[in-house]
């Protein structure tokens, strides 16, 4: 009836909190791209948010994620009674769609990713997406194909690594000083 | 599958096909041909300069004043919020939004605690919406009083910024009496409130309500009868429905190009469903409609917070926040007597507490637009990741293809038309 089922790639359809999550196959994302924007009047994306799920769950669960997980010995990191559900991978990439019309609607598409794995660029679909690819590229390391100017936008040109990554270190940066070689 | 109403769109079409540059939508790229006769000057505007509200740089390709290519840089105030607050408990990250967008301060902290209370799935009290609905509408009125005042001083209007902002202390005035500070109040909580409203507080708001309307009508006589105001406004940085609806517009930008969007409408939140108001919405899709909308929702705003006032003061007495043990720190004279209550807030307050596995977007009409906050918890005491939806990134991103074939006196005309924050943009 709402013509997600027609989806190209659709893998599952979640609906929690009144918010409706469907998750495409990254392969498939530009196709189900064009499918929403084109046929089900989703003309306004809102925001693209990437999330890094290194350390989900079980042992590693929490906040202060690191390249080996957890340290449950770090004052209130208590281990946690509820495991949330495991991820079918690290990255998600969110896009938060809307149908800007007299009825609107809310459309969360979603995508999985491993590290290293590019995902196609959208902005030929939304222009907005330019920016905020540029965004996801530049803290979440997540790299765009056929974007046409995936620089960093947020971030020093010459900066290493993507900070919002669980594994980037906390505290980390480099500080340089006056007499310093 | 339901038909697609356009009501929404209520101008004409203001040119056609769009004006978006390609390949890459950010950014006018000088014409090959016109580099050839050595007259394009690449200019620096930024990142420090007095008119662009923050540290904002714009790479101006000019052609003696003409704009013949622009791309924005940013970045200089990037702060990292969305890191910082994953390392914080739900409620010590409450203190981060409003630093965010330091204009719609209240907004933001208000967006942060109403994503939280969604994963949570608390219950807030009604007297504690009524003070929020208020609250966020004096701080839209701030929020505008300061963009106006701006605007007016970039434009060489410059008395206007010194009425603006007379009126603006008195909007703090009103926020020190509630949170105790002037713009980073931290009052939200989840569940409501940090403390009651103090005594006084509904008068002295409603003498602020009645004084405001005829400072406006001042405004709108300041702008509306100069000539510097209306001659660098009128037809200057026209962006059609269609366009901006592409390049993520949100707010007083989208109403200015004709269409009536507003979540407080089309999505209500708080108690926006039972007061009333308008959506003031102008056509023209230029720098001086994006002005009238703003203008004209300042009364709007005052229309709510008077609606809002009367109901709080029929719910004198009321509790401002939900009484869940559990989210909620327990009143301050029941731990001298009740065990119970000491260890609730001893676990409150060292570990926070914990917020149901999930993922929520949520987004209210700020004062620029549409503000989204994306939070995943992954059941712990600490949000897993944050990530704001700040109105004012799209805005900046767009404003090349507003500026395209403008004069470089107009670039300054159109930023501040766009009302960009860069402490909302770079986060």
């Amino acid at each position: 009836m709402t013509g997600y089922e027609r989806i190209p790639g659709l893998i599952g359809e979640i609906e929690d909190r009144g918010e409706t999550t469907v998750v495409v196959e990254k392969e498939r994302l530009s196709e189900a791209a064009l499918y929403l924007q084109g046929e089900l009047g989703f003309n306004f994306l809102s925001d693209i948010a990437a999330t890094d799920y290194l350390g989900w769950g079980g042992e590693t669960a929490g906040s202060w994620g690191s390249a080996d997980g957890r340290d449950l010995n770090v004052p209130y990191t208590l281990g946690l009674a509820l495991v949330p559900e495991p991820k079918p991978k690290r990255f998600s990439v969110s896009y938060h769609l809307l149908a800007l019309r007299a009825d609107p609607v809310r459309l969360r598409l979603q995508t999985w990713l491993d590290e290293g794995e590019p995902v196609a660029s959208v902005v030929s679909v939304w222009p907005v997406a330019d920016w905020l690819e540029r965004e996801v590229y530049d803290l979440m390391g997540i790299v765009f194909e056929g974007h046409p100017n995936l620089v960093r936008v947020l971030m020093p040109d010459d900066w290493e690594g993507h900070p919002l990554r669980k594994d980037y270190p906390i505290g980390g940066e480099p500080v340089r000083f006056s007499g310093e070689e | 599958m339901a038909a697609v109403s356009d009501s929404v769109f209520t101008g004409p079409v203001l040119y056609e096909g769009t004006r978006i540059p390609s390949p890459v939508p950010s950014w006018v790229q000088v014409d090959p041909a016109r580099l050839e006769d050595g007259n394009v000057l690449e200019v620096n505007f930024g990142p420090n300069h007095p008119s662009t509200h923050g540290v904002l740089r714009l790479v101006v390709d000019l052609d003696g004043e003409e704009i013949v290519g622009m791309r924005a840089v940013v970045g200089y105030l990037h702060t990292g919020f969305e890191k910082s607050m994953e390392q914080k408990s739900w409620w010590k990250a409450i203190n981060y939004p409003s630093r965010i967008d330091y204009l719609s301060s209240f907004q933001n902290e208000l967006l942060f605690v109403l994503a939280i209370e969604k994963l949570l799935g608390i219950e807030v009290p009604a007297k504690a919406t009524w003070i929020r609905t208020a609250l966020s509408e004096l701080n839209r009125i701030h929020s505008h009083l300061v963009w106006l005042g701006t605007m007016g001083l970039e434009l060489g209007v410059q008395s206007i910024y010194f009425y603006c902002f007379d009126q603006r202390e008195r909007v703090l005035d009103l926020f020190e009496m509630v949170t105790g500070v002037r713009v980073h109040g931290r009052y939200c909580q989840a569940g409501g409130l940090a403390e009651d409203i103090p005594p006084g507080f509904v008068p002295d708001a409603r003498s602020f309500c009645r004084g405001l309307p005829k400072a406006i009508d001042e405004y709108v006589h300041m702008t509306e009868k100069n000539k510097i105001w209306l001659k660098r406004t009128k037809g200057i940085g026209v962006v059609s429905a269609e366009d901006a609806i592409r390049l993520g517009l949100s707010g007083p930008v989208l109403r200015g190009s004709g269409v009536n969007w507003d979540l407080r409408k089309r999505e209500p939140y708080l108690f926006y469903d039972q007061v009333d108001f308008e959506v003031p919405v102008y056509d023209d899709g230029d720098s001086y409609a994006r002005a009238r909308v703003r203008i004209d929702e300042m009364r709007q705003s005052l229309r709510i917070a008077e609606q809002c006032l009367d109901r709080i003061e029929e719910l004198a007495g009321d509790p401002w926040i939900s009484d869940d043990r559990k989210v909620v720190l327990p009143p301050r004279e029941e731990l001298q007597t009740s065990m119970e209550s000491l260890i609730h807030h001893f676990k409150l307050v060292t570990e926070g507490y914990r917020v149901p596995a999930g993922e929520v977007y949520v987004a209210i009409e700020s004062s620029r637009g549409e503000q989204g906050c994306y939070l995943v918890s992954d059941g712990g005491s600490n949000p897993w990741r944050v990530h704001f939806r700040a109105p004012s990134f799209p805005s900046i991103a767009a404003a090349p293809t507003l500026c395209q074939e403008h004069l470089i006196a107009d670039l300054i005309a159109i930023s501040a038309s766009l009302d960009t924050l860069l402490g909302d943009c770079d986060r």
